[in-house]
């Protein structure tokens, strides 16, 4: 079971019923839920869709669009009928909060997820979970099966003259799958491979129908918003940084794991105090603010606010909230090359840039971190990444491009240390073959 | 056509694939879940499995094999009857993961897509499994093993090799 950790300074709201049972729907019942999605039901959909305006709540999975602002894109008269599709397909190295929703709060999920077709008016919603995650999917289909049983899913909810069918989903292995248009391929029994858009997934989205698409976390979110109220939820939060978030803290730091804390929280503050510092006492080296995807903070860069306009600021990226801390005894090239190895497994191969670039980049530093690196290559790098920047259907190019050229503009100086036979100073790996 | 014949699937798993077309507004969204359970049982997508997921979704066996091959989870070749799964992607590599894979690797004597002789344990070294914070991290089928250390790992052989029911435990935790 993963561990469960706690911090003075957290402010438990997705998080709240966090290791209390509330799997159980009994449980979940005492602990206030299902209130939200009865409320919602007596207030119709503008009112849903203004709190979530009002919440300043914005998506959880990377990006970071106003939820608020996705759900009223979905056209109200729509000849095909509409879907609300929850992006469980976790699979940002870094990050793993989704995991634990699932884990201890499935009907938190099922009850965003009700309330979400309710503001858009659809009758069916997906929650799609990546393969791995097959004991979670039990813990789903069975928070499901409950739901039904009480009436709170199918035909009239909560007696209601609503219908609302929810169909759980397990993937296969596919990081390209947690884009929004490659999991609706995947959920139409395809290849993960994106679609161009426009159009957009609120306009023609699954089977050709509108389709609401929002991460678990946010949607786990959702039931939270409507029980404080809009505005109440956005104060938590830093200015247009609504609420908290779930920062998945993991690599070097003495006391790893998911905290919620409020948007805008301090980055060294999260690293020092809520995460107990460097492990073993060790010095900073760098760390990664959102997940594998965002470019590389220096130590002397991490005294910002954790919220996606100040990370945005400091040359980086909020992402999907998964801080990875590395201490000063890890080679830069070898971590640059182990992220680059994963981007160019998970490639679909259906963009070029993308497919021939992650390829390149990891033949560049598989070669420079066993030593066999030139001068040339470091500018390599760089050239390579730099023309894959914006070039792809989907953001997995600009995912494997941008923190290789934060390695290479920030750590330039660590590169040339392996240069021309030297062996890596860090000399750990250096058989290091990814497949 | 292997040898397997019409009837590959126990009625139990040919029942629950049944219901699992009918879920959803078209057919074909069932294949992949259909993919991965039939892998489950089988242990990997026989040239029998293909054909009977291809009749049951109503697609050709090429289309069936075209998809399949996009998802790292679904294999063509069968795997060990515990399929050891190491994360050594970032946050698992920081803490130790790669030490992780080499022991296994010494402790089965396979590398990364092995099988024992035996056919007990098979090999992979994976792509983030979500379980960062909790790092070093493998997945032993869908059994969730956290927090390693490498001298963990003659236990983890031993408990599996062992028949021992439910998921290894590390000693004190």
């Amino acid at each position: 079971m993963p561990r469960l950790v706690s911090h003075p300074d957290e402010v438990k709201i997705v998080s709240r019923r966090f290791g209390k049972g509330a799997a159980q729907i009994d449980r979940y019942l005492e602990l206030g839920g299902y209130a939200s999605v009865r409320k919602c039901l007596e207030q119709g959909p503008d009112w849903i869709v203004n709190e979530m305006k009002a919440s300043g709540l914005r998506g959880r999975g990377g990006a970071g669009f106003p939820a608020g602002m996705k759900w009223s894109f979905v056209p109200r008269q729509s000849a095909k009928p509409k879907y609300v599709l929850v992006n469980g397909d976790e699979s940002e190295p870094g990050t793993c909060k989704d995991h634990l929703i699932f884990l201890h709060d499935p009907h938190a999920v099922i009850e965003g997820t009700i309330i979400a077709g309710l503001a858009i008016g659809a009758k069916l919603g997906f929650i799609y979970l990546r393969g791995e995650y097959r004991y979670l999917l039990k813990i789903m289909e069975k928070a499901v099966a409950d739901a039904y049983e009480r009436g709170f899913l199918g035909k009239g909810i909560f007696f209601s003259k609503t219908d609302f069918d929810i169909v759980t989903h397990t993937g296969a292995g596919a990081y390209e799958v947690g884009e929004e248009s490659a999991l609706m391929e995947s959920l139409e029994g395809k290849r993960g491979v994106p679609r161009i858009k426009p159009p957009f997934p609120a306009v023609v989205g699954l089977y050709g129908g509108p389709t609401v698409i929002n991460n678990v976390e946010t949607i786990a979110t959702v039931p939270h918003v409507i029980e404080m109220g809009g505005a109440a939820y956005a104060n938590v939060g830093s200015p247009r940084n609504g609420g908290t978030r779930l920062f998945s803290i993991s690599g070097h730091v003495e006391r790893p794991g998911v905290y919620e804390l409020p948007m805008g929280y301090n980055l060294k503050k999260m690293i020092y105090e809520v995460a107990g510092g460097v492990r073993g006492g060790r010095k900073l080296k760098a760390v990664i603010p959102g997940g594998s995807s965002t470019p590389v903070l220096l130590p002397e860069e991490i005294d910002i606010g954790m919220d996606f306009d100040q990370v945005g600021k400091a040359g980086s990226m909020l992402g999907s909230g998964g801080v990875v801390v590395l201490d000063d005894r890890t080679c830069i090239v070898e971590f640059a090359l182990r992220t680059i190895s994963f981007y160019q497994h998970e490639s679909c191969g259906w963009c070029i840039p993308c497919r021939e670039g992650t390829d390149w980049l990891k033949k560049s530093l598989t070669r420079f971190h066993a030593g066999f690196g030139t001068a040339k290559d470091i500018d390599n790098i760089q050239y390579l990444a730099e023309n894959m920047m914006g070039r792809t259907f989907c953001p997995l190019g600009d995912a494997a491009a941008m923190p290789m050229l934060g390695f290479v503009k920030k750590f330039r100086k660590e590169f040339e240390e392996h240069l021309n036979g030297k062996a890596c100073p860090f000399a750990k790996h250096l058989d290091l073959v990814v497949v | 056509m292997s040898s397997e014949t019409m009837s590959l699937f126990p009625p139990r798993l040919a029942a629950r694939l049944d219901a699992l077309v009918a879920r959803y507004p078209v057919r074909r969204s069932a294949l992949i879940p259909m993919l991965l359970y039939a892998q489950d049982e089988i242990g990997y997508l026989s040239d029998a499995v293909v054909a009977e997921v291809a009749s049951r979704i109503g697609i050709t066996e090429l289309e069936v094999r075209n998809v399949a091959s996009y998802y790292s989870m679904l294999r063509f070749k069968p795997a060990g009857r515990y399929n050891v799964q190491v994360c050594t992607n970032v946050s698992c590599m920081l803490r130790g993961a790669y030490e992780v894979y080499e022991r296994f690797q010494e402790e089965l004597g396979i590398g990364d897509k092995g099988v024992t002789e035996d056919r007990m344990f098979s090999l992979e070294e994976v792509e983030c499994i979500g379980a960062c914070c909790w790092a070093p991290a493998i997945q032993v089928n869908y059994d969730y093993v956290e927090e390693l250390q490498p001298d963990h790992v003659p236990g983890i052989v031993a408990h599996y090799r062992g028949k021992t029911p439910g998921k290894w435990k590390a000693p004190h935790a």
